[in-house]
């Protein structure tokens, strides 16, 4: 194992696209307990404009913007008393304006009554369709918009399948915070392909848009003393695909890091548990995972402490990265910039992410409200804000 | 009647105490949502239940229902649960 590793090889190829990649302005994207910060700079990166507090007070669970136009912006929001909403902004949150129908379940004949709680996950649609978004929500649920995010359709395959609601369960099966259905990927090449994780309940895929859905948890390990074929138990904390390989997904999950290469035969699907070559030390536990925006071999995990009660803090309060730049066969630790010693926050599955410029940057939101860069593919962290609240999701995105 | 806005609920108004209508609280939401649309939703979850953190007092007695029946003249206050974090 080694401390730090070079850049993909891709970054070259990127860089030799030429000058649209160096005239980037990037705005990093921070979700929090107490409201959202939009943090500007260009293609460089060495300094950034801090814009918030946007919604001070209010409990937002993710921020994206839509790499569709790169102006638009969707916030899932709640308070401590109020209920769950959706603001957008079309000018890059100079102004917001509220969903006319925030996520909410649809009646239901002969399954109990649910009530969104929060929405926790938001997704842009296919390229091709220019104004679909998804939503995840806690307790789980699946919801659609096809007017960017003003109104928002239940997706009943979904909310209202007895087979799901039993892999759901209740409230009191999922994480403290609520059960959170979570991972909405959309294949690049096919509009139709979705994916979903739920916390717990699985993975899920569909071939038609969300009429009809597959179950993907082959391979995956569930807690010790539990039947691995029960869906229920199986608890997927974040799933990306690889936009350089979309037939590539990788996964941090309860119980280890997976990869997943899919082939012509769907049934062939196994996850294959790659945190197996992690260091003992840091353990295969965490939640967020994050993948290469080119190279589908290259991938970061920030482990967790899952040991006992499930601290959920960094490993003996040494937090740091680490990269795979072979698919999983090996592992190397990325701390440099880091704390060194008593740091005792971790990260949300949505607090991690990485840019599309030709050599990435990752970015980290702890529990802690710090906010780190790691410039390099990770190599060199260094601090871009603190004092922020608890940050629960940071993405990245280019401005039109 | 009138209506005590909380500070939470005041970008959907503009004001601390606004006026609507209605035969119950349902009702009264209702109209409340017509002239401020968004607000219900913010209170009344899908399940047509008061979420967990609102209270709601009618002539200054507290009430959960939303069948609740109310009069002209009644005075309802809509306000946050005491809460901390």
């Amino acid at each position: 194992m080694s401390r730090a590793s070079a850049p993909s090889s891709s970054a070259k190829k990127a860089t030799a696209r030429g000058k649209s990649v160096s005239a980037a302005r990037l705005v990093v994207l921070v979700a929090t307990r107490k409201g959202a910060w939009l943090f500007h700079s260009d293609a460089k990166r060495k300094g950034w404009t801090a814009d918030g507090p946007h919604f001070l007070g209010h409990i937002i669970s993710h921020v994206q913007l839509d790499p569709r136009d790169g102006r638009t912006l969707l916030a899932a929001a709640k308070t401590g008393h109020l209920g769950p909403t959706i603001f957008r902004s079309t000018d890059l949150g100079h102004s917001w304006k509220e969903a006319q129908q925030p996520p909410a379940f649809a009646p239901c004949a002969g399954l109990p009554g649910r009530s969104v709680d929060h929405t926790f996950w938001l997704t842009p649609g296919h390229a091709s369709e220019r104004d679909t978004w998804y939503a995840g929500t806690s307790p789980q649920g699946l919801f659609r918009s096809v007017d960017g995010g003003v109104n928002w359709a239940p997706l009943p395959s979904v909310n209202d399948d007895p087979q799901f609601r039993e892999w759901m369960g209740s409230a009191q099966d999922g994480t403290p915070d609520g059960p959170k259905l979570h991972s909405v990927i959309v294949d690049p090449r096919d509009a139709n392909h979705l994916y979903f994780g739920m916390s717990g309940g699985g993975v899920h895929e569909s071939r038609d848009a969300g009429l009809s859905w597959s179950t993907l948890i082959q391979g995956m390990e569930v807690v010790e003393g539990f039947d691995a074929a029960t869906v229920t138990f199986h608890d997927p904390h974040c799933m990306r695909m690889c936009p350089g390989r979309p037939d590539r997904l990788y996964q941090q999950n309860h119980c280890g890091i997976y990869r997943l290469d899919r082939s012509d035969n769907p049934s062939d699907a196994a996850w294959q548990r790659i945190g197996r070559k992690m260091p003992k030390l840091a353990g295969d536990i965490g939640f967020p995972i994050v993948v290469h925006p080119r190279d589908a071999d290259t991938a970061w995990v920030f482990p967790m402490d899952g040991t006992t009660v499930w601290p959920r803090t960094s490993p003996d309060g040494r937090p740091a990265a680490y990269v795979t730049r072979n698919a999983g066969r090996s592992w190397q630790r990325l701390d440099q910039g880091l704390p060194e010693s008593q740091a005792w926050w971790t990260l949300k599955r949505q607090a991690m992410t990485v840019d599309a410029q030709a050599t990435p940057a990752l970015y980290l939101g702890t529990t802690s409200g710090e906010l780190w860069i790691g410039r390099d593919e990770g190599a060199r962290w260094s601090n871009v804000a603190r004092h922020l609240p608890e940050i629960y999701a940071v993405e990245v995105g280019e401005v039109a | 009647m009138k209506v005590l806005i909380p500070g939470a609920l005041r970008s959907y108004t503009g004001r601390s105490q606004v006026e609507a209508e209605g035969d119950t609280l349902e009702m009264l939401f209702a109209d409340l949502d017509r002239r401020y649309p968004g607000l219900r939703f913010r209170v009344v979850n899908e399940q047509a239940q008061l979420r967990p953190n609102m209270r709601i007092f009618v002539n200054g007695l507290g009430v959960r229902e939303l069948q609740h029946a109310l009069k002209h003249d009644d005075f309802v206050a809509v306000v946050l649960a005491l809460s901390g974090g």
